[in-house]
């Protein structure tokens, strides 16, 4: 399975969401099949994306979150899996893309090439909902279903180590968090 | 208990005055009655965190949600923060309203605050965090406002030092 076509399979179900990327991969696939304002994408700061997801969960609770994760980053904040636990938004949708590897960075094999289980971890650290997923078709079921549903929910999605050519793009970093507020202050107003 | 109720519900008032409404925390002991108040405050959501930097995220969500937000941690949790204060809160210009309690310092009796303590200052200098103290009475509702305002008109994390003259009573 691959990442790109993860996104891909729910990428218009997305228009209503608000969309935190991790670095890397994740950052620049999304962006690759188009970028809109709600999407923002973290690019440095490891670990800390599914934390901004619970920011802005807890601040907009009747707005659909999706955070797109990866075992990498998870695994430098694994104590976000208990943070959002403990409050549990019921819009918050945790997607962790889990290829095993610290791909952007050249490959690395992370723990979970070596047996580290990361749906058990979310579901031990009490996030009420947890799937593990290898086919885009059920990945494609999963993130529907949880974005429909009002449990916080963490979706693992294996998927093969291959990322995009380019990681980098001509969105400089600001313009996206200036827009990614100002599109959700407009959201506010309505 | 010899931390000051007193002197911490003066330093709540003045973040509810400041609109604050999002508060992320890690527990240490001068800071207890501060989370509690937050605990307490329905009109305050209060983010109970596994590590600090967990609050760097928290308060960009917040901020962009368009809600103010403060941090309150040890300088030890400052520390533990740093990657995020640098590669989020400064990369991407978010205003951080951090309060820091200031252990380790003069009258420090714990040994094993004292290294946190002499590295604080300098860290701040060297991160380039603009940085206050509050160490009176008179002086703490005015300094926690223009902290506040300086941290949103620059987007930035801006940091006040909790000390042990406003915390502890001996």
């Amino acid at each position: 399975m691959l990442r790109l076509d993860c996104l891909r399979s729910v990428y218009l179900e997305l228009e209503d969401c608000l969309v935190v990327t991790i670095m890397g991969a994740v950052a620049a696939e999304l962006q690759s099949l188009g970028h809109r304002p709600n999407f923002f994408y973290l690019q440095h700061a490891m670990g800390l994306a599914s934390s901004t997801g619970l920011g802005l969960a807890l601040c907009l609770p009747e707005q659909r979150v999706i955070v797109f994760d990866g075992d990498g980053s998870l695994l430098m904040n694994l104590g976000s899996l208990s943070t959002m636990a403990r409050y549990r938004p019921r819009k918050l949708v945790h997607v962790v893309f889990d290829n095993e590897s610290l791909l952007s960075v050249g490959g690395f094999p992370t723990a979970t090439s070596t047996g580290t289980d990361l749906e058990g971890i979310a579901r031990a650290a009490g996030i009420p909902r947890v799937a593990t997923v290898r086919s885009v078709d059920n990945f494609k079921v999963a993130v529907t279903d949880a974005m429909q549903g009002t449990e916080l929910t963490t979706i693992i999605a294996k998927v093969e180590a291959k990322g995009p050519a380019a990681y980098v793009s001509d969105l400089s970093l600001l313009e996206n968090r200036f827009q990614f507020r100002r599109h959700i202050q407009s959201l506010k107003g309505h | 208990m010899p931390v000051s109720l007193t002197n911490s519900k003066l330093i709540y008032d003045a973040l509810k005055a400041c609109d604050i409404r999002l508060v992320s925390a890690l527990p240490e002991t001068w800071l207890l009655h501060l989370i509690r108040l937050a605990d307490e405050d329905p009109e305050v959501t209060l983010v109970r965190l596994a590590k600090e930097e967990e609050g760097v995220g928290v308060s960009a969500g917040a901020h962009f949600a368009g809600v103010k937000s403060a941090m309150l941690m040890q300088n030890h949790g400052f520390l533990a923060s740093i990657n995020g204060i640098v590669s989020f809160a400064h990369l991407y210009k978010i205003p951080l309203l951090m309060l820091i309690s200031y252990r380790g310092s003069f009258g420090e009796r714990d040994p094993w605050q004292t290294q946190g303590g002499n590295v604080t200052e300098p860290l701040l200098r060297a991160l380039g965090i603009p940085y206050s103290f509050l160490d009176s009475v008179e002086t703490v509702k005015k300094r926690i406002r223009q902290a506040q305002a300086l941290s949103e008109s620059s987007l930035q994390p801006v940091a006040l030092l909790l000390t042990r003259d406003l915390m502890w009573e001996e």
